[in-house]
């Protein structure tokens, strides 16, 4: 029975390509039981691979190497700008470098653990496994790693872990990760075995005799919409956070490659399991178009606070230390200021409801490095974090050495995304999913520098392993450009664009894309409610029909046309917002980002309930009431227990 | 603060395109300089007006895709400052301010204020890479880098491909983004066995693509957002005379 009126219940899913047996032995065994594909066969498959961020472009390169025939496509003008460029902090891998106690085994806890018990073991395992090649295989690509004075790599230690596993290229480990693919992808290009598709963006998936077997795709500079068939398909195409409006991605991150392939069948998995990052700058007016992350690293050395006394108009200089509320030190004295994201963003938003909070609106707290300061000097705070401070003053106008900076939560990264097998193939056979896209790794929260982790494992590691199984039944009998699952996909398309253009409304994208995002915010961010959720539901499908009734679109379909562009996102924002709300009121706990504020201890701690939710939600396409298949979880090797940071 | 822009038109790639004059009332100085322009289209849109196009989308200075030539200068007055990094604070009330796209003869305006920087991945693909196939790598360990040889390839490797370098150069030559690959890629052992048809295939391609040739001028280090040094041409131009002479 279905826990509320909104959705309907369906049969249990499973992944039916985890092998069993002893949980370090399992990827060999799938590796060795998966079928192989002859290399002169090779040749005569294409695979679509739709995203060129770390989990696309490591994906297409390798696949292209191993010498499958490639397409692979980005709404960028270069497949080097894809969102993973901005990924800061750094990288994961138990190499043990250190030798201060890691291991894969190690890695493979905390990521259960930080995940809050709600992801699978067995894929767990796996990038814990992997993550030690893809360090090799970056370095000799050539990316510029720090390095000790020795020569060696350099370490550090990530969002509270207690070892030190995390590699990183200065603040910009993304960039120079996604750089080595991007290089590996152009190789590839040049040989001859990619092709490259930029300034295109799909629209639709098509799906043949129950088979991914292509995409329909605008080209964003002539607006000509055309069909790719190839035997498989890959959507790399990142995660969902912008349905917020306000987010750390990139203005161009959405939803529409997943809520196609969702709306052609595919499950659609824990789409509300968000993280909110706690350190990002204040918003500073109704201008706002994106927040910015400020890196996780400036909680090691400074301290956050807010008066004590609600609405206290003085400057923090002027608040002597007594007034002053250092909240997470008083709350969390074992963890401090580096309780985990979840906890963090929480508490802040707790000080800034109690009417403390500071700066604009009152939606922002301090981090103080005064201190830091004080004990280490200007200098060696300038050494440690002078790029942030940088970038902070650039965007606030103050300077973070005198005057404490100010900073607030914000949407950050998806946990939630299309359900996969162990093979990371979706529910569609030959419709596979990597990346910040599905929602195989990470449970209901992700630990820091593990989400580049995991896109470098699908796309360089795993998912060339697992598809040639599949492929191993192709070529797959060819389809016409005009067979009926085609004809119907080109015209779907073609007629959301004729809507929007036609459309005789008043309002711009933007307006609703921003009145969208504040009612998710409200209900379905930080702490969400029975009560805010239904209500979240109804004003989301209210201002979904607005926007059909209202939006303006300029402009014609034979051009490059931003504004077009965006209202397609958008349209399907609104439908996985609804979604998304919808999955947040069903998971009656807390867990991991996911804070249902009837589900707290006495000291408003998150309460996690196994009994009733141990499970994933994969939710079925329906219409208007999705259809809800559970896959239970189970833990063999990791007991569940709760979180703690006392 | 109220703003008079003066803004590159240009509807599609063979068209004509001209500077068109708009106001802004109201202009926040918290705003970024791409937030200027998103008040402005929605202002266009609401007039039943075409919306100006440009480039964008991390918004924080490292995807490289904002591309805008201010009042002369790539990404504006801000040293070390991307576009969309810039703030209105930096202008005051009653500027007039001239917003123009990159102009180079390898990067054809597609629209408005948008240009096709294809011409960079070209090169790319011309040689800047190592062949390493998946798999193939030994331990990350195995070959260890001197700290100073790894800061130099990380400063060179910071190159977010903007194509503000070329946008600078009086010639159009995209030689400071090239040396920067050349040197990043130079700088690490295991790229040793390519350098030569690295820098030899690149520059084939730069040439090909109608980029311009380099005079020394440095405009492009004083345009660069992430301030990569002329050094870089240096060492590239050693290369390639090296190359070219065993070449030969
Ligand atoms: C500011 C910031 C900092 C971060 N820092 C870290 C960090 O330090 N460590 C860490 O581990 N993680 C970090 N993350 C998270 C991490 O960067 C992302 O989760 C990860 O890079 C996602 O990679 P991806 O390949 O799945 O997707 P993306 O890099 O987002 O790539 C998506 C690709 O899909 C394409 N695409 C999307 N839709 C379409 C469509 N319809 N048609 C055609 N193409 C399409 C895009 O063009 C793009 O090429 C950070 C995230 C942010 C926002
Ligand atoms: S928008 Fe990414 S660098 Fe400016």
């Amino acid at each position: 029975m279905s826990a509320n009126e909104y959705y309907t219940d369906g049969d249990p899913v499973a992944d039916t390509k985890a092998p069993a047996g002893p949980i370090s032995e399992r990827w060999e065994q799938r590796r060795f039981s998966g079928r192989l594909v002859n290399p002169s066969n090779r040749r005569k498959l294409r695979v679509i691979v739709v995203g060129t961020g770390l989990a696309g472009a490591s994906a297409a390169a390798t696949l292209g190497e191993l010498g499958y025939r490639v397409s692979n496509y980005c709404f960028q003008d270069s497949p080097r700008r894809a969102h993973s460029i901005a990924a800061q902090g750094g990288i994961n891998a138990a190499k043990n470098y250190r030798n201060d106690g890691d291991s894969v085994h190690r890695l493979f806890y905390d990521t259960v653990k930080g995940g809050d018990f709600r992801s699978r073991e067995s894929n767990v395992h796996r990038l814990a496994e992997v993550s030690t090649e893809i360090i090799d295989q970056c370095v000799a690509q050539g990316v510029p790693f720090a390095r000790e004075y020795g020569g060696l790599l350099d370490n550090r230690s990530f969002g509270g872990a207690q070892v030190s596993r995390t590699f990183y290229a200065r603040g910009q480990t993304g960039q120079q990760l996604l750089l080595g693919a991007y290089q590996a992808l152009e190789r590839q290009v040049a040989a001859g075995t990619v092709e490259l598709h930029t300034r295109h963006e799909m629209l639709e998936l098509v799906v043949v005799d129950g088979r991914a077997r292509g995409i329909v795709v605008r080209d964003l500079v002539t607006g000509e919409t055309t069909t790719e068939i190839a035997d498989a398909v890959v959507l790399a195409t990142g995660g969902y956070g912008n349905v917020f409006f306000l987010s750390t991605n990139a203005k161009g991150c959405n939803v529409t490659a997943s809520w196609r392939a969702h709306r052609q069948g595919a499950y659609f998995a824990n789409p509300c399991y968000t993280q909110i990052h706690p350190t990002c700058i204040p918003q500073s007016g109704d201008h706002q178009s994106k927040l910015t992350l400020m890196s996780e690293s400036l909680r090691n050395d400074g301290r956050v606070w807010v008066p004590t006394e609600r609405g206290d108009e003085r400057a923090p200089g002027d608040i002597p230390e007594a007034e002053r509320d250092y909240y997470l030190e008083r709350r969390y004295p074992a963890f401090g200021n580096l309780v985990p994201r979840d906890i963090a963003s929480r508490a802040a938003k707790a000080v800034c409801d109690e009417g403390r909070g500071v700066g604009p609106g009152g939606l922002g707290v301090y981090l103080d490095f005064a201190d830091a300061i004080a004990r280490l000097g200007e200098d060696a705070v300038k050494a440690r974090y002078g790029n942030l401070f940088d970038m902070y003053e650039r965007i606030t106008g103050e300077n973070p050495y005198e005057r404490p900076m100010r900073i607030y939560p914000a949407v950050h990264y998806t946990m939630g995304g299309l359900w996969v097998d162990y093979d990371l193939q979706s529910n569609i056979p030959g419709l596979f999913v990597t990346g910040e896209a599905n929602f195989s790794d990470h449970g209901a929260n992700r630990l820091g520098a593990s989400a580049l982790m995991q896109g470098l494992s699908d796309g360089y590691f795993v998912l060339p392993n697992t598809i040639s199984d599949y492929l191993a039944d192709g070529p797959f009998e060819a389809v016409a450009d005009d067979h009926e699952a085609v004809a119907a996909a080109r015209a779907s398309v073609n007629e959301r664009v004729e809507f929007f253009l036609n459309n005789d409304g008043d309002r711009t994208v933007d307006s609703f894309h921003r009145e969208l995002g504040k009612i998710m915010w409200e209900y379905c961010g930080m702490e969400r409610t029975d009560e805010g959720l239904r209500k979240a539901i109804g004003l989301i499908r209210d201002l979904k029909d607005e926007f059909y009734e209202r939006v303006k679109v300029p402009g014609t379909g034979a051009e490059l046309n931003q504004q077009l562009e965006k209202a397609g996102r958008v349209a399907d924002f609104f439908e996985l917002g609804e979604l998304m709300c919808i999955d947040a009121l069903h998971r009656a706990e807390s867990c991991g980002g996911h804070f249902r504020a009837e589900s707290q201890t006495e000291d408003g701690e998150a309460r996690r309930d196994d009994e009733r939710f141990s499970y994933v939600a994969a939710w079925e396409f329906a219409g208007e009431a999705p259809v809800l298949h559970k896959e239970d979880l189970e833990f063999e090797y990791v007991k569940p227990t709760q979180r703690s940071y006392k | 603060m109220k703003l008079k822009l003066r803004i590159w038109r240009q509807p599609n790639p063979e068209a004509k395109g001209k500077m068109v004059s708009y106001v802004l009332d109201d202009v926040s100085e918290d705003a970024s300089f791409l937030e200027m322009l998103d008040v402005l289209n929605e202002q266009l849109i609401a007039d039943g007006e075409d919306p100006v196009a440009f480039d964008h989308d991390c918004r924080e200075g490292i995807c490289g895709a904002c591309s805008l030539v201010i009042d002369g200068q790539p990404h504006g007055p801000q040293a070390a400052t991307t576009t969309c990094q810039l703030h209105m604070r930096k202008f005051r009330d009653g500027d007039i301010i001239d917003i123009e796209p990159w102009r180079a003869g390898a990067f054809p305006v597609v629209k408005d204020l948008v240009v096709d920087r294809t011409a960079f991945d070209r090169i790319i693909a011309a040689g800047g890479y190592i062949s390493a196939p998946t798999g193939t790598a030994p331990d990350a360990h195995a070959a260890p880098i001197p700290k100073q040889d790894a800061d130099a390839a990380f400063s060179a490797a910071a190159c977010i491909g903007c194509g503000a370098c070329v946008a600078a150069c009086p010639n159009g030559s995209g030689m400071l983004f090239m040396a920067a690959k050349v040197t990043h890629l130079g700088l690490m052992p295991q790229c040793q066995p390519e350098r030569a048809t690295r820098v030899l295939g690149m520059v084939a391609e730069h040439d090909a693509a109608g980029f311009g040739g380099c005079t020394n001028t440095g405009e492009c280090a004083s345009a660069c957002p992430k301030e990569i040094g002329l050094d870089v041409i240096g060492r590239l131009n050693r290369d390639f005379r090296k190359a070219a002479a065993r070449a030969a």
